[in-house]
């Protein structure tokens, strides 16, 4: 009797399709996938949906419910086939296996004080109000930034080679996107983990995900008691060790014939491989011996305060390492932009709950049509490490554009309907007198009027029929079209000051405009 | 007004009256009215924007006088912002199709159009009407948001400006029709025909910071397009050039029509109720004898609908 192969097969196909749609999300060249079709795949993810259900409560942000049932019942289904972190250490551990054929793998001790560690760690910080280590270690994010950072500038390169051979046929159905303020640090850190992710996967399979992710670890606890689980036959298992070589978790103690199912992946690679179908997946009763839930305590406000005088230090320090950048040819400006703070995106309510909530996947910078959205540095402070800060010199947030705060996954945007998203105010416009064209040149100028949305930045006279810019704060949305647009180097005249904590502005309001008849056809 | 143009003129609204009653008939039109005159300048008023061309460019000869059969024509309207037709930001899309067809009749072997915009392009495109317009006439609309597409270019004649990187479309085109919407603007005073052609350079940020009316007027030293059409239809007259409400924009029904961007842009600067000299740009374009803003040495076919 050959033993069953369809769970593993189907495993297979379902964990391809999630791992290319996902994959396709930080991808897509040219805004392909639609808005809804991005939620619908992101709405299975573990840590997003989790985080986004702490914020709303809502049922559109209860995937992470729906995989704790389904592990219980079954295993870690989302490891297995949902989580694309995962799918993406079996193909590189196939990969390195190719090339260079290596001793299978086989059983191996679980380091459990070092995996609840991190996980007790990771809830404990993120309870204290930091969500840097739920930023590092969720698989999502991580496998969000390795495709965002690193093979996003490789797709686009070849999106806009291709776009360009079209273009020669006269065809200009494909549009080239170009690359703008990829950050070293996002890059550095993805480019770092890929490496370590390849060397774990490499040499021990899943390790990671039995080791180190906080989602395996949590998983891990439900799928100890899951209903249905894979066991070794006594009868029908002659110990011929099989399973184990194929069980990338090292879970299968052929020995004992004893499996440690806190670890099982539910791949179904030993159902396929066991000779004699003694590798079965079958209905248990729960054993007892349930783990008791690692109790997180609330953080100290000791910890706390600690954090926040990194932060406060570290966003002190970046401001001024960022304000320096390269002038044009022309006499450089003099008075650097002393941006206390950045803005935050639309949606994300301010600084607080942005940062707690965001894991730094980056779809949001990957779907954000100007390309203001850039991942971090120390902008926020450390807390804030690669989550995404609006980049004002990168590009502005369309006036009529709220995609970021509908595609984000964990609940760090939150929905902004249209016209909430035009008084919605992210930061304000700061003019700087001293470094304008109008003011060191007598030129015309009016870059930053001409492109704020709501004339919030308005040219007044100034001298010899000259105008010079000047903000109505009240109306200023900090969409950032005025620092963008700005043309003086190194230090712009107008720069964006971030609210901590968005602000309603008001109303751009105008006369109607009465026409008087000249009574002529023709004025000439 | 001379008794042969207003015969002429009552010819041409007669076939285009024709012509609107659902047969198309632009061929016949552009054959018939065949002009008697060279006008340097046509202006029309109180029409909708396509019946305004129609006449404008039949009392100029017809499209086939600018384009010849199997040539490449760019057209460049203004798409620079992310806004409705309605909030006049843009070009109208019915005179972008308009022309389009034009050209098209005329024997056009392909008709381009694109802008360098502001604000996101694909947006610009879409929510303008612009890339839907010129898809259902005939046209193909080319993106604009890459430097790859522009090509260096030497301006001898320009004061600020001696190089620009300039859209390759432009270069490689038989025929440049620039069309330009009238509206006000907080940089330039004006947005007109010379302004809109800020939007075939990639590099917009040096001109700003390098005199931008005279880095205007010096590209214009370099090469002036074949023809202009100023849309007047809905004018934006405060606000410029992105307006925050439909309350900035005002229903005028106005077009000119010249191969004169100087004069082009000083008879639609008349009706946008400033002085030609008062506009830094369109006076020193006058005096680096790109062309003229001195209306009264022109021959001018006011149509009025």
């Amino acid at each position: 009797m050959r033993s069953v192969a369809w769970p593993r097969k189907a495993r297979i196909v379902l964990s391809l399709l999630f791992l290319v749609l996902t994959a396709f999300l930080f991808l897509d060249p040219a805004q392909f996938i639609t808005v809804s079709l991005i939620k619908t795949i992101t709405w299975p993810q573990f840590t997003p949906s989790l985080l986004k259900f702490l914020v709303t409560g809502s049922l559109a942000a209860t995937g992470f419910l729906l995989f704790i049932l389904l592990t219980f019942l079954f295993g870690r289904l989302y490891c297995s086939s949902v989580c694309p972190l995962g799918t993406l250490q079996d193909i590189i551990s196939r990969l390195v296996r190719l090339i260079r054929p290596r001793k299978p793998l086989r059983f191996a001790r679980p380091r459990n004080l070092l995996r609840y560690s991190i996980l007790a760690v990771v809830i404990i910080a993120f309870l204290a109000g930091t969500s840097l280590l739920v930023n590092f270690l969720d698989p999502y994010s991580n496998f969000g930034r390795i495709m965002a950072n690193i093979f996003r500038p490789a797709v686009l390169a070849g999106n806009n080679t291709l776009a360009g051979i079209l273009e020669k046929q006269d065809v200009f159905w494909l549009t080239r996107t170009p690359f703008k303020g990829y950050q070293i640090m996002s890059i550095g850190f993805a480019s770092g983990f890929l490496i370590l992710l390849t060397w774990m996967a490499a040499v021990r399979g899943r390790l990671y995900c039995n080791t180190v992710c906080p989602v395996g670890a949590l998983l891990g606890l439900f799928s100890k008691a899951s209903l249905y689980r894979i066991s070794l036959d006594k009868q029908l298992c002659n110990s011929c060790g099989q399973c184990s070589k194929v069980c990338k978790a090292q879970c299968i103690d052929v020995k004992s014939r004893e499996i440690d199912y806190s670890r099982c992946v539910a791949c179904f690679n030993c159902l396929d491989a066991c000779p004699s179908s003694g590798v079965v997946y079958r209905f248990a009763f729960a054993h007892k011996n349930t783990a008791s839930v690692i109790q997180s305590e609330t953080g100290s406000a000791r910890r706390r305060t600690l954090l926040k005088a990194i932060a406060a230090g570290t966003a002190l320090i970046t401001s001024k390492v960022f304000a320096v950048r390269i002038t044009g040819g022309e006499k450089p400006t003099e008075i650097p932009e002393e941006r206390t703070l950045v803005a935050s995106p639309p949606g994300s309510l301010g600084h607080e709950h942005f940062n707690l909530q965001c894991t730094a996947c980056h779809l949001c910078v990957s779907a954000c049509p100007t390309h203001v959205l850039q991942p971090s540095f120390l902008h926020y402070g450390l807390q804030g490490v690669m989550q995404p800060y609006m980049d004002y010199h990168s590009g502005f947030c369309n006036f009529e554009c709220t995609v970021c705060t509908e595609v984000c996954p964990t609940g760090a945007l939150l929905p902004v309907f249209n016209e909430q998203k035009k008084t919605l105010q992210l930061g304000v416009a700061v003019f700087i007198k001293e470094n304008c064209v109008v003011y060191t040149d007598e030129t015309d100028c009016g870059a930053c009027s001409e492109h704020c949305p709501t004339k919030a930045v308005d040219m007044v006279l100034y001298k010899n029929g000259l105008t010079i810019p000047e903000v109505d704060d009240t109306i200023c949305v900090g969409c950032g079209a005025c620092e963008y647009a700005c043309p003086t180097r190194p230090y712009r005249a107008i720069f964006v000051e971030g609210n901590r904590i968005h602000k309603e502005a008001d109303k751009p309001e105008h006369e109607t405009i009465v026409l008087e008849e000249s009574g002529e056809d023709f004025p000439f | 007004m001379k008794r042969r143009d207003f015969i002429v003129k009552g010819i041409s609204a007669g076939l285009v009256s024709g012509s609107l009653a659902g047969l198309g008939g632009l061929p016949l039109l552009t054959q018939a009215a065949a002009p008697s005159n060279n006008y340097d300048l046509v202006a029309v008023r109180d029409g909708e924007p396509e019946v305004m061309f129609d006449r404008a460019i039949a009392s100029l000869g017809g499209m086939s006088k600018y384009v010849k059969k199997g040539q490449k024509v760019v057209v460049k309207p203004n798409i620079g912002w992310d806004v409705s037709p309605e909030r006049g930001g843009n070009t109208n899309p019915k005179l972008v199709a308009r022309i389009i067809k034009h050209c098209l009749d005329a024997g056009a072997s392909d008709v381009y159009v694109f802008d360098n915009t502001c604000d996101a392009w694909n947006l610009c495109y879409k929510n303008s009407g612009i890339e839907k317009a010129v898809k259902d006439a005939g046209g193909k609309i080319v993106p604009g948001n890459t430097e790859n597409y522009y090509k260096s270019i030497a301006i001898p004649g320009g004061k600020r400006l001696k190089e620009a990187k300039v859209h390759e479309l432009i270069l490689n085109s038989d025929v440049f029709i620039n069309v330009p919407i009238l509206k006000h603007h907080s940089s330039a005073s004006i947005s007109l025909a010379m302004k809109n052609l800020m939007g075939i350079v990639w590099d917009r940020r040096f001109w700003h910071r390098n005199d931008l009316h005279q880095c205007i007027a010096d590209l214009t030293t370099w090469r002036v397009p074949t023809l202009n059409v100023i849309d007047g239809y809905r004018v934006m007259l405060r606000n410029g050039p992105r307006g925050v409400s439909e309350a900035d924009v005002v229903l005028m029904k106005q077009m000119i029509v010249s191969s004169d961007i100087v004069a082009a842009d000083a008879a639609a600067t008349l009706i946008f109720g400033s002085k030609p000299e008062d506009i830094p740009h369109i006076r020193m374009a006058h005096e680096m004898k790109v062309g003229t803003m001195d209306l009264s040495k022109l021959n001018i076919n006011r149509i009025k609908i």
